[in-house]
């Protein structure tokens, strides 16, 4: 009995003493490593009474912060569950940071931490692509209603076109980025540009100032709308520029310029190729779009107006 | 436990050993042979239920599905924080839904293809990889459902809008103004609520707390593109 009494006593006390010492052991998740090498010195000190399981959690939660390189294989579901570990309040702080771009504010660095997701680029994108197809048919509507020669239709397709290009357009652009900076790089660096997923979460966060300025391109002021564009095009590329610009400016200052000057001309042509396809009303006499930019990479469309635009 | 495993299927081995017998009618704590007493009998049970949904008419087993499905419906149309969405998930009534939803959608003219609604397949593979999609997500952000338990409660959930279509296709017989547009506009719109409150009702708890609404935004957009199509429908 009286054992038993010491060692519920002895227990007690080596409790108070760690939560003492480590009073936010237990409430945060990503506490410094030194802290948690800390908490685990003083379970390992204390003997083997008390913190038989408890040095068993700690020495797992330190393996996990050190060893974070070794991830599940891709072939498991926890694998593709990692690019998801966000909560909603840090997701609205990257759709904010990457609303205000400022120029010693680097995005991966600042908001990404070092855990970037795939919730943010993926949903952005599919937003963006039913909104630029909604916005468009409700320009459609507008205009008919001012002039009723125009010739109403939902026009369905053109959700499957704006899906494929935002989706190429913001997942294999950054395959290229990331590409060609790690070609920059070789392999003598090993911290240097960013991985993938970053690049991807760059451009899926950079994408989202286009959702505001679609819907406000319904209004069918033509100066207004391209003052919206402009300023929508100014923010997404700024925000890139800023992120990219430490990673670049170690190169050369003529790659440099030219990866920048072709990083905000692929944006402005994403961003004028989105404004003409889905926000002309088509004349009545036509009755196909007309002749568009070759932005758009080679979608269900082009093949028709192809062949037309290439005899004139 | 492997004498355990061994018993019951050794019926003969075990007459043959009166020995044992014995100590099973005396001794109660002993898992072995109470183990054997009781899985014979159960096996014997459910043979009898197999062969019992075997051998019923076409008529009963159609009409148990056909209630279950509206059952179902019952539960969508006046949404409660019941289990039994979850429970017993089909997917009878989201391929019902659906097909209907996607057959209220096609047009009667003949207008250029590449310009009309939505075709049959669009709606299909909207509505399906849409619930997937969902569903992986939901998946992904560590929610506690299972895969077909969400594919089941977000195609009954479509449920509303299917009445919201049915509706607009009446309102749109009779003659085309702003009223008519109005009255569409507003029923599509108490549908699309409906629809969330339903599947958030069903959905929202197998989320852990601060991802509710990262996993409640992607079904937001699936029903918003959906009552989209339902509203710029025009025959």
């Amino acid at each position: 009995m009286a054992a038993a009494d010491e060692l519920a006593f002895h227990e007690f006390e080596e409790a108070t003493n760690l939560l003492a010492q480590t009073p936010d052991a237990a409430t945060t998740s990503r506490s410094e490593p030194l802290t948690l090498q800390g908490h685990v010195a003083v379970a390992v000190d204390s003997g083997g009474s008390y913190g038989a399981e408890d040095e068993v959690e700690e020495s797992d939660k330190t393996a996990l912060l050190q060893e974070e390189k070794q991830q599940p294989g891709f072939w498991t579901f926890s694998y593709y569950q990692s690019f998801f570990d966000v909560d909603t309040s840090q997701v609205l702080d990257r759709i904010r940071g990457s609303l205000l771009p400022r120029p010693g504010h680097n995005f991966v660095r600042h908001h990404l931490r070092n855990r970037p997701d795939l919730y943010g680029p993926f949903w952005i994108c599919a937003t963006l692509a039913f909104v630029l197809a909604i916005s468009g048919n409700l320009t459609l509507v507008l205009a008919q209603r001012r002039d009723p020669s125009i010739h109403y239709s939902p026009q369905f397709h053109k959700v499957t076109v704006a899906g494929v290009t935002i989706y190429c357009y913001a997942w294999l652009v950054p395959l290229a980025l990331w590409g060609f900076l790690r070609w920059r790089k070789g392999v003598r660096e090993r911290v240097g540009p960013y991985t993938f997923l970053e690049t991807v979460c760059v451009y899926g966060y950079s994408l989202f100032v286009f959702i505001p300025t679609v819907v406000l391109w319904l209004i069918p002021v033509p100066w207004l709308q391209w003052l919206f564009g402009a300023l929508a095009l100014a923010l997404s590329a700024a925000g890139l520029v800023f992120t990219l610009w430490p990673v670049v400016r170690e190169d050369t200052r003529l790659a440099a310029a030219v990866l920048l000057s072709v990083i905000v001309l692929l944006h402005a042509l994403l961003a004028l190729g989105c404004k003409f396809y889905f926000f002309q009303p088509l004349p009545p006499v036509h009755a196909a779009p007309p002749p568009q930019a070759t932005s758009l990479p080679p979608s269900v469309l082009l093949p028709s107006t192809a062949p037309r635009s290439a005899s004139t | 436990m492997a004498e355990a495993a061994e018993s019951p299927g050794d019926p003969v081995t075990a007459s043959s050993r009166p020995l044992f017998a014995g100590l099973s009618d005396i001794s109660i704590s002993q898992d072995i042979p109470v183990e054997g007493e009781i899985t014979i009998p159960m096996r014997s049970r459910i043979r009898e239920f197999d062969s019992s949904t075997l051998n019923e008419s076409v008529q009963n087993t159609v009409m148990r599905d056909l209630k279950a499905v509206g059952k179902k419906f019952m539960h969508v149309l006046y949404p409660r924080k019941s289990n039994t969405l979850l429970r017993d998930w089909d997917l009878w009534g989201p391929l019902i839904l659906c097909v209907t939803l996607a057959l209220m959608l096609q047009r009667g003219s003949v207008d250029s293809e590449k310009d009309g609604g939505p075709q049959f397949a669009e709606v299909f593979v909207i509505v399906w990889f849409g619930a997937v999609t969902i569903t992986l997500n939901s998946k992904l952000l560590g929610g506690n459902i299972s895969f077909f338990q969400s594919l089941c409660v977000l195609g009954y959930c479509i449920l509303p809008l299917t009445v919201a279509m049915l509706v607009c296709r009446l309102v749109l017989l009779a003659e085309p103004g702003p009223i008519n547009f109005m009255v569409r506009l507003f029923v599509v719109i108490v549908m699309f609520a409906w629809s969330i409150v339903a599947s958030t009702a069903f959905l929202a708890d197998s989320q852990p707390p601060n991802r509710k609404a990262l996993a409640v935004y992607p079904v937001f957009l699936f029903y918003f593109v959906i009552s989209w199509m339902i509203l710029t429908f025009t025959p």
